[in-house]
């Protein structure tokens, strides 16, 4: 790791005006991806502004259908949630699935949206879920926010501090993971709910998450999985790599799509 | 045998401090004045060096001194060797090309080392290994065996045309292509041998102390045969003589070969210490033990198998090119030759078998012996292709076999190996009994109610273990003896120590040793030490590697043994005043058989230091040492099944059960023994469904360099593994051992594809056999 300059903030007021006097400051969430960044010398912040501390980012509240996990909340915390666990089973099931129990714990809902790694799980349920993504400046929907590999709709400095997402009827979200690194190589996360059926997609797309607009058409006039044996996934858009060609990754995406139906009921 | 002799299922004595972290390492050594050393590491596959500029890296603070690879060949040091030199077929030498433990003039691979920064901290070392600027200037590149041989490769040594290190052969090839031309039916493959990163817990560690006022090197390093390091480092690298160089293995975690070879960095941080005199201490990240510890298997192969009108085998024939990496490691040309081609009878009675081995340089990091090292790739391709015939025949794979075996002992075959015992139909009978082969089809044909494809696999493997005689090796190009060394103290109060030239990195010679001990002499094994891996302390030794440390190492001790009980009899029967014939030595007691004259097992040591009361002429002490060669390889053999399910949607493979049959001979600790079979079959089942190697074909870069790209198999992935023996013991080495280290690595790859080849009704799959794999070969 190079050095670099340590600063834990106490507010979100404060972790903005840090990271905006900072050269090149990077935001520290959960550090499950920065700091083994770092620790490989791939990444060298001139400072590094702990969001950690900061009670304000932390928290689950349900009021009616209306869920909000604040942005520091860890996966753990969300996979635990009874709150959650009674809105949106889904969404503490895909939690408790992410990483091992050492990311989990230190790993958070913010970070991991931010980050917008294309094989990560979160970004799936928020497009899925139809997800409002809260900033210190603004609101943002996730159809909006994740706008490509590692890219956001997030300016310079601006801090995430919630998501609010409307439970859903039914959801379920199934990963294939990456034989190696066990992120996703295909994760489908399959929402129904007042607005209709969406299905977001992670891990596939060659430009990250994306939401799969054919089932989601399939699967809001029928929800079934054999409402998707109509639909094809061009494998033009897929992801190829040493584990998975594009061709194998569009199959898994109907595959795991089709999973997901059935395991949403 | 008594609780704790031989067979006794006992908890390893070692398992206290590995489990509580008190394990003392490489790394864990700190000696006074310290420094750190890194690598500088060539980024480029291949690049010709034109200029090394030190200044920046010299300006790092904490930085004492950037060494390269000019400066060590003014101080003479060596070039790395092969320790075993193999003839080409036109009765040429083979091709070495120069390894030098730092490049000069060009590297070879990425990763290839070019220079070294010695700083007060390893953090320091870091930064200024970054900021030295290496101009290279980039060559062409080749990571492909296949491509690396074609016309117009780019030539990685001046001294291998067409990177060509030898073309060998084994056997007849005239009678063999007479019985493949009057066959009744053969069965042809063309298989790979998928490219392995051994993984070894710990990364490979060094640290180099020259003493400059007594002119004396010391090394602690991660090794499984610290003398033959020191061997090899003194006669060939001209680090230090023998007698000014001592070389420490402390506790090693994992080598699996890997740690077998002496690689650049020992040399080097030993001879840094000398030129900086300071003490210099490397350790590697995890991204250098991916690039630069010896890879495993990598090969490329072509079987026919010739059988006659009653399906009998009448002939094989194998063609393989071998990648053997940028540079030619310490035991790289023995494992896919001597160690390979000699097994590709496998149990089967053939009169004819020829094969042909072509190795290649390529730009990819040295490839040598992995857990196995050439008998899991003779038995990938003989059981696949057993597999093949039987389902081309249309005939049960086992009953194929069966018919096959060799069923009388000793078996000269002609590949070399004489077969001293087995009993290859005992092992498939336990397998098939375990595994419930008869039931199969119902099983399958329930899995299909649930929509997997279920199949079953056979793998009847043998391979060779000890690696003996030492004069047969030597006949066949070895560099060395390869037998071991034992000395047997008998301390004054009668607690023992065994010093042995074998070393223990897991595989718990610390408790296996010792219940020979027991057995021998009926005392506890908390009275028994093992003593090993330090030059000082133990003679000379081979080390470990080739399961051979039972089979050889612990026939030492017993030899020792016999030469110690011998003399304490003598010291008992002068003493209990009988006849030296009728002393036993029984529960920590020396007896005179029929009556109840005895006398404590410490008495007689006392005796024996004492001095006061000996048998006239006698000297004084109990001290035996042996040297021990055995007569000739041992043939650990057994039969693995495998059943999987796979998921036609997602081409997942899941290992529902797996069965291992073994024949091991005599087994000294039962539950060290399924921990071997259970390591090494969790290893088989990574190559054959998870892990594999992979280069850049245009840049050379190494694609699988960590985690998150090279696939260990984790508990998750592994079936709980059904184990059981047969036994034939071996007449080769008084304990009647065999070997069991690497049985599981060798026998369960061909077990695993066969069975998912069975499932899917594609035989054409290579490994790993990844749920993309397996998907393509459904749908394709």
């Amino acid at each position: 790791m190079y050095k670099t300059n340590y600063h834990r903030a106490s507010s979100v007021e404060e972790a903005a005006s840090l990271i905006a006097g900072a050269d090149d400051g990077k935001l520290l969430a959960g550090g499950q991806t920065l700091i083994p960044t770092m620790k490989q010398r791939l990444a060298a912040p001139s400072d590094v502004v702990d969001l950690r501390h900061i009670a304000d980012l932390k928290g689950i509240s349900v009021a009616g259908s209306q869920v909000t996990i604040g942005a520091g909340t860890t996966h753990a915390d969300v996979a635990n949630s009874a709150e959650i666990r009674s809105a949106c089973p889904a969404l503490a099931d895909l939690a408790s699935h992410i990483g091992d129990p050492h990311v989990r714990n230190m790993g958070t809902i913010g970070g991991s949206i931010a980050n917008n790694d294309p094989a990560a799980d979160y970004p799936a349920a928020m497009v899925a879920l139809g997800a409002t993504i809260h900033t210190n400046s603004r609101e943002i929907s996730a159809d909006d926010f994740f706008v490509g590999m590692f890219e956001t709709a997030l300016n310079d400095g601006e801090i995430i501090t919630a998501v609010s997402f409307n439970a859903p009827e039914k959801a379920a979200y199934q990963k294939f993971p990456n034989p190696a690194s066990r992120y996703a190589m295909t994760g489908v996360f399959v929402a129904k709910g007042a607005g209709g059926v969406r299905v977001g997609v992670t891990g596939a797309g060659s430009d990250g998450v994306f939401r799969a607009t054919d089932m989601e058409a399939a699967l809001g006039a029928n929800f079934s999985g054999g409402a998707l044996d109509a639909t094809s996934v061009d494998s033009s858009g897929m992801l190829s790599d040493l584990h998975g060609s594009s061709d194998y990754r569009a199959n898994l995406v109907k595959v795991m799509a089709r999973r997901a139906v059935e395991a949403a009921g | 045998m008594g609780a704790e002799g031989i067979g006794a299922r006992i908890a390893r004595k070692e398992d206290k401090r590995f489990i509580t972290g008190k394990g003392r390492y490489t790394d864990d050594m700190v000696v006074p004045g310290m420094k750190h050393a890194m690598f500088v590491r060539s980024p480029h596959a291949h690049a010709k060096i034109n200029g090394i500029d030190k200044s920046a890296a010299l300006a790092v603070p904490g930085v004492i001194d950037v060494l390269d690879g000019q400066q060590l060949t003014e101080d003479g040091i060596g070039s790395l060797i092969c320790g075993w030199a193999i003839t080409s077929k036109d009765g040429s030498p083979m091709n070495m090309g120069d390894w030098r433990p730092l490049a000069t003039g060009k590297v070879r691979y990425v990763g290839d080392a070019v220079a070294i920064v010695v700083a007060d901290t390893r953090a320091q070392a870091r930064e200024g290994a970054e900021k030295v600027e290496v101009d290279y200037e980039e060559l062409p590149s080749v990571t492909d065996s296949t491509a690396a041989i074609a016309e117009g490769a780019p030539q990685i040594h001046e001294n291998a045309p067409g990177n060509q290190i030898f073309d060998w052969e084994l056997g007849d090839s005239t009678t063999v292509d007479a019985a493949l031309a009057s066959a009744a039916h053969i069965t042809e493959m063309d298989v790979v041998n998928n490219r392995l990163i051994p993984n070894a817990m710990e990364p490979r560690a060094a640290l180099g102390h020259y003493n400059s006022a007594e002119d004396h090197y010391t090394c602690w390093t991660t090794s499984q045969n610290p003398h033959v390091a020191r061997l090899v480092m003194s006669a060939f690298y001209n680090v230090a003589p023998e007698n000014k160089l001592r070389v420490i293995a402390p506790d090693v975690g994992g080598g699996f070969g890997s740690k077998i070879y002496i690689y650049p960095e020992e040399i080097v941080c030993l001879w840094a210490s000398k030129r900086t005199d300071v003490p210099v201490k490397w350790v590697a990240d995890r991204t250098e033990s991916f690039m630069c510890d010896a890879h495993g298997r990598d090969h490329v192969s072509n079987i026919k198998i010739a059988f006659d009108s009653e399906n009998r085998i009448t002939a094989i024939k194998v063609d393989t090119l071998a990648n053997i990496g940028a540079y030619m490691s310490l035991f790289s040309s023995a494992t896919p030759t001597y160690l390979y081609a000699t097994l590709l009878s496998g149990q089967y009675n053939v009169a004819n078998i020829h094969a042909n081995v072509r190795t290649v340089y390529t730009n990819t990091a040295p490839v040598d012996a992995y857990r196995g090292a050439g008998r899991p790739e003779a038995c990938y391709l003989i059981e696949r292709a057993m597999e093949t015939a039987a389902r081309e025949l249309g005939v049960d794979p086992a009953e194929l076999r069966r018919k096959n075996f060799i069923t009388e002992f000793p078996h000269q075959t002609p590949v070399i190996m004489a077969y001293d015992a087995g009993d290859f139909g005992a092992s498939l009978d336990a397998a098939m009994q375990a595994a419930d082969y008869s039931g199969f089809a119902a099983r399958k044909a329930e899995a299909a109610g649930r929509g997997k494809l279920r199949g079953i696999g056979l793998s009847c493997y043998i391979e060779a273990c000890g690696i003996a005689p030492s004069q047969a090796v030597g006949s066949l190009g070895a560099g060395v003896g390869l037998w071991e060394s034992a000395e047997v103290r008998v301390n004054a109060v009668g607690t023992i120590e065994v010093l042995t030239g074998s070393h223990s990195h897991g595989q718990g010679h610390e408790t296996t040793f010792a219940q020979l001990v027991a057995d021998r002499l009926g005392v506890g094994i908390d009275t028994v030490s093992i003593v090993h891996g330090d030059t000082d302390k133990v003679q000379m030794g081979m080390g470990t590697y080739g399961s051979r440390s039972g089979a050889v190492g612990m026939s030492a001790i017993s030899v020792a043994l016999d030469r110690v009980e011998a003399k304490a009899k003598k010291i008992a029967a002068h003493l209990l005043e009988a006849d030296e014939a009728d002393i036993v030595i029984e529960g920590g007691e020396l007896k005179v058989a029929g009556t109840d004259k005895t006398l404590p097992w410490f008495q007689m040591a006392l005796a024996a230091y004492t001095a006061h009361n000996l048998p006239e002429g006698m000297e004084p002490g109990l001290k035996e040492t042996a040297f021990f060669d055995p007569a000739n390889f041992t043939f650990p053999a057994g039969c693995y099944i495998c059943e999987v399910e796979v998921d036609p949607d997602t081409g997942v493979t899941d290992v529902i059960q797996f069965v291992a049959a073994d024949d091991f001979g005599t087994i000294i600790n039962p539950m060290i023994v399924e921990g071997q079979v259970h390591g090494g079959v969790a290893q088989g089942i990574g190559q054959a469904l998870l892990e594999g190697c992979a280069y850049d074909p245009q840049s050379g870069q190494l694609l699988t360099a960590s985690y998150m790209d090279y696939t260990m198999p984790r508990a998750d992935d592994l079936p709980s593994i059904d184990v059981s023996t047969t036994k034939t013991e071996s007449p080769s080495n008084p304990l009647g051992m065999k070997g069991c280290g690497e049985a599981g690595a060798i026998g369960s790859p061909p077990a695993v594809i066969n069975a998912i080849t069975d499932a899917i009704g594609n035989n054409d799959l290579t490994m790993p056999a990844t749920p993309q794999a397996v998907w393509a070969a459904i749908n394709g």
